[in-house]
């Protein structure tokens, strides 16, 4: 079965048609990208994914589950994990501490009065920063890092509930070109190994058609191309749209 | 029916002067996102100089309206003065500072007023030309009073005018709707922003000149008027004049039908419909939700850890001297250091709201309040003895906290501040109204200690016990999952929401659990002064548990506690030695607000952090 399943998606804000009719479908452990011109309509899809909007017409189901107009919190905790465009975390705490609220979370501990959080959830937030990379960073409080490093962070919290779906908007902005393919290959690894769908937006055609297994490519609202990244590239619709920029010509 | 008519028309005459006074709260607020406690202070200083001045010089026509004119001018060239010695520097603080500090300008003035004018109440003459009344539906009613109701849409249509029709008004309301964009255009935003100021306090200087005629002159107005002022922007929605127009109508007619109809809760009736008007449009009738209220690039705030060792033996100091030297002091020390004690509590509780749940609440007194007559009235009408009454206090204050808290914490910024005001007042005026329960503004005596607690010092120790354990235990809260929890809503609602956070549960309970804290301190204060009072609820002390919050420091753990330390222990010094105490203790607040930003606990930290390099 797919993780995610998207059909006839639909948002208007005032005049402006965001998002016009878009279905598709994400399968366990694949990663999914989905591309556009800015203003394509590629961050209000994630927001309807997660929850933040409620669509105008549409469905969302979630291994076969109806999700759509839910809460961002209940859909999270039916397994669905988020990073942002604009890096959300909380400057005033550490890295290690954004992670353990996102364990704590999970695992139903907020409402503690008494226990003090330094020791709870620790050594798994401490395995997770490990992973990404961020073990040296766990320390520093998310207030004064650097964006590269936020953008990390904000991996680490999404995959602290065991994810099926990552949704990832722009993971690797504000890296240098070198990071984002490492980071990139390494979300594609944990995606395969731990089955997990991944949707990401980016701009970075490198990463793009580097770890993509399929490609959806969003103009004004609407989708105008889908498939393999070797189809994709080829595609005339698809050049035009990102004519002039050379994005697509100049990778590989 | 004629009686109706009347009512209404002199409705319409309140109105116009609440009008008067908010129009220039609501355009510096839209402006400049100051909210002017000071606004009332200008107020006040308008009747006072326009009584001076209408004195002074010769009777008639010119002499009147000469004064009432050159009153206005000269507040709105104080309020320009105050703009640019103070405001100007803390427009980037935090709301609440620019409060903090419009506040110390509040009592500053109200000693100089003293001090100039005397504490006696003042009458003026009346209007010439103004001094009869005419015959309307067979009633004779003041021509001064129909003259008032001219005068409002007299100024909105001018304001709407000004704001319309010159570009200074265009840049105005630009400011109005976005700041940055103003900055960008290459605008003199200062220019812009004194000369705003100055057309706010000639607007408050006016309405207050304007009463010369109607009421005498004292040195309540300024509180008076501003916590009305307050409501009708707020109701009419911050920022907007029409709103306010709406709002003062609205007011004005309640006012004046509110006696008619529903005598006894006369006092309650504006907050009553503030609340309501909230609760359903969280912006007020006019008001547009503000972008970004807290800038999402905004400066963190800072990391919370355990507490360095410096800090841990300067608290073991300060206990053991709390617990040694007591047996050594007169019963009245002892009492002061009783009250120190509740304070500390009281502080603390509004901390956890502010600090770690990044809300302001206004109305922190009522669940004090609501903790001490729980503990009362169960002495009263039940007998209870006084370990019965103090686990009451908490109860009925966190009850009373969960139930005004889920309309409160739903609401942000001064909006939020402004509702927690308001069900403050409407607990504050259910004691002072509802005589035959809580017998009204004499209170409730004889709340007596049992027998054991009976001596001062023993009272104390429990006291200090009691306090001591609920703010630790609160300092606990804020360094397990819940106190998290609070934070990370507080830091990033978004991120909060996509880990499967319910925000509105957070501070629903936090403020649940705030009130609850307050209503202990509120029950050991009742016992300890042996009775109650509806001041307990009262907007000063509602005022006071924010001063000491915001003088230690909103974001440090132990900015409460030092901050009703010095502020307790400041106002109790300044009291016993001088009559000037407000003057001075404004003119501290003044100066930390502008030298030390982060509060006295703050500023020690950052010092701290200096020598001993950041983490
Ligand atoms: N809250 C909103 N209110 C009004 N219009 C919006 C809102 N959010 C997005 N839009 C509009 O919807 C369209 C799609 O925006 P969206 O942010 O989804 O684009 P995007 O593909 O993510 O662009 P980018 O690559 O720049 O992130 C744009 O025209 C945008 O102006
Ligand atoms: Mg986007």
């Amino acid at each position: 079965m797919a993780t995610l399943e998207v059909a006839g998606l639909e948002k208007s804000f005032g005049g402006v048609r965001a998002v016009q009719g878009i279905s598709f479908s994400v399968r366990p452990g694949e990663m999914l990208a989905l591309i556009g011109p800015n203003g394509a309509g590629k961050s209000t899809c994630f927001n309807m994914l997660n929850g933040q909007l409620r669509p105008d017409a549409g469905s969302v189901r979630l291994l076969g589950r109806e999700i759509t107009g839910m809460a961002p919190r209940t859909i999270w905790r039916l397994g669905v994990g988020r990073t942002f465009q604009i890096t959300a975390t909380f400057g005033s705490m550490t890295v290690l501490e954004n992670v353990q609220m996102a364990l704590l979370s999970h695992h139903r501990r907020l409402g503690g009065l008494w226990r003090p959080v330094a020791r709870m959830d620790a050594a798994p937030a401490r395995a997770l920063l490990e992973r990404l990379g961020m073990a040296e960073q766990a320390a520093r409080p998310c207030g004064i890092l650097a964006y590269g490093d936020l953008k990390r962070v904000e991996l680490a919290i999404a995959l602290a509930n065991q994810p099926k779906l990552l949704l990832m908007d722009e993971p690797t902005a504000g890296m240098a070109p070198q990071e984002r393919v490492s980071l990139m290959a390494l979300t594609a690894q944990i995606a395969r190994e731990s089955g997990i769908a991944v949707l990401f937006t980016e701009h970075d055609m490198d990463v793009v058609f580097g770890h993509a297994d399929r490609i959806l490519v969003l103009d004004r609202g609407r989708l105008i191309a889908e498939g393999a990244p070797a189809a994709v590239r080829a595609d005339p619709k698809v050049r035009e749209v990102y004519l002039g920029s050379g994005a697509v010509t100049g990778a590989h | 029916m004629e009686n109706l008519v009347l009512q209404a028309l002199s409705g319409l005459a309140s109105a116009s002067s609440l009008f008067l006074v908010a129009s220039g709260l609501t355009v510096i607020f839209g402006v400049s996102r100051v909210v002017n406690f000071a606004h009332g202070s200008l107020y006040m200083l308008g009747a006072y100089l326009a009584y001076s001045l209408v004195t002074t010089l010769p009777r008639g026509h010119l002499g009147f309206w000469g004064g009432v004119i050159g009153a206005a001018v000269l507040v709105g060239l104080i309020g320009l003065v105050v703009e640019v010695l103070l405001l100007r520097r803390i427009y980037r603080a935090p709301e609440l500072f620019q409060l903090l500090a419009t506040f110390g300008v509040v009592l500053i003035v109200q000693d100089l007023a003293q001090m100039i004018w005397g504490p006696q109440d003042l009458l003026g003459p009346r209007a010439p030309g103004l001094r009869g009344s005419i015959e309307i539906v067979g009633m004779r009613f003041p021509l001064y009073e129909l003259f008032l109701i001219g005068v409002g849409p007299v100024v909105l249509g001018l304001l709407v005018l000004l704001f319309h029709r010159t570009r200074w008004g265009t840049l105005v309301r630009a400011a109005t709707q976005d700041r940055e964009m103003v900055g960008a255009l290459g605008v003199n935003q200062r220019m812009l922003f004194t000369s705003v100021f100055f057309l706010g306090s000639l607007l408050a200087g006016l309405g207050g000149a304007l009463q010369l005629p109607r009421e005498s002159v004292n040195l309540h107005m300024d509180l008076a008027i501003i916590t009305e002022a307050f409501v009708v922007v707020v109701v009419g929605g911050l920022g907007s004049l029409t709103g306010a127009a709406l709002a003062a109508l609205l007011i004005g007619e309640l006012h004046a039908f509110g006696i008619l109809i529903v005598p006894k809760i006369t006092l309650v009736l504006v907050f009553l419909v503030m609340a309501l008007v909230l609760v359903v449009r969280p912006h007020g009738l006019l008001g547009k939700p503000e972008a970004a209220a807290r800038g999402g690039q905004g400066s963190a705030e800072p990391v919370i850890g355990p507490a360095p060792p410096a800090l841990r033996w300067l608290g073991l100091a300060t206990l053991a001297v709390a617990v040694v030297l007591p047996p050594f002091l007169g019963d009245y020390a002892v009492s002061v250091l009783t009250e120190l004690a509740i304070a500390v509590l009281f502080a603390a509780s509004l901390h956890l709201i502010m600090g770690p749940g990044g809300m302001a609440s206004f109305g922190n007194a009522a669940y004090f309040g609501i903790g001490a007559y729980g503990a009362a009235l169960a002495a009263q009408w039940l007998g209870a003895p006084m370990l019965a009454g103090l686990a009451l206090a908490p109860l009925a204050a966190g009850v009373f906290g969960l139930l005004f808290g889920y309309f409160c914490v739903r609401l942000s910024g001064v909006y939020a501040a402004m509702l927690t005001l308001a069900f403050a007042q409407i607990a504050w005026s259910v004691a002072f109204q509802w005589v035959e329960v809580t017998g009204g503004d004499n209170g409730i005596l004889g709340v007596w200690p049992s027998a054991w607690a009976a001596p001062k010092l023993v009272y104390y120790y429990l006291a200090l016990a009691l306090c001591l354990g609920a703010t630790l235990f609160l300092r606990r809260v804020v360094h397990a999952p819940f106190g998290y929890a609070l934070r990370a809503q507080r830091d990033s609602a978004l991120r909060a929401e996509a880990i499967g956070i319910d925000a509105f549960r957070i501070r629903w309970l936090g403020f649940g659990l705030a009130a609850a804290a307050a209503g202990v301190a509120g029950g050991l204060f009742a016992y300890g002064k042996g009775s109650v009072f509806p001041t307990y609820m009262g907007i000063p002390r509602s005022v006071d548990a924010l001063l000491m919050v915001l003088l230690g420091g909103v974001q440090t753990l132990s900015g409460p506690i030092v901050g009703a330390l010095a502020f307790t222990g400041l106002q109790e010094q300044l009291v016993r030695i001088t009559d000037l105490w407000r003057l001075i203790l404004g003119c501290i607040i003044v100066l930390l607000v502008l030298f030390f930003p982060q509060g006295l606990a703050g500023a020690a930290r950052a010092r701290w952090e200096a020598r001993h390099g950041d983490a």
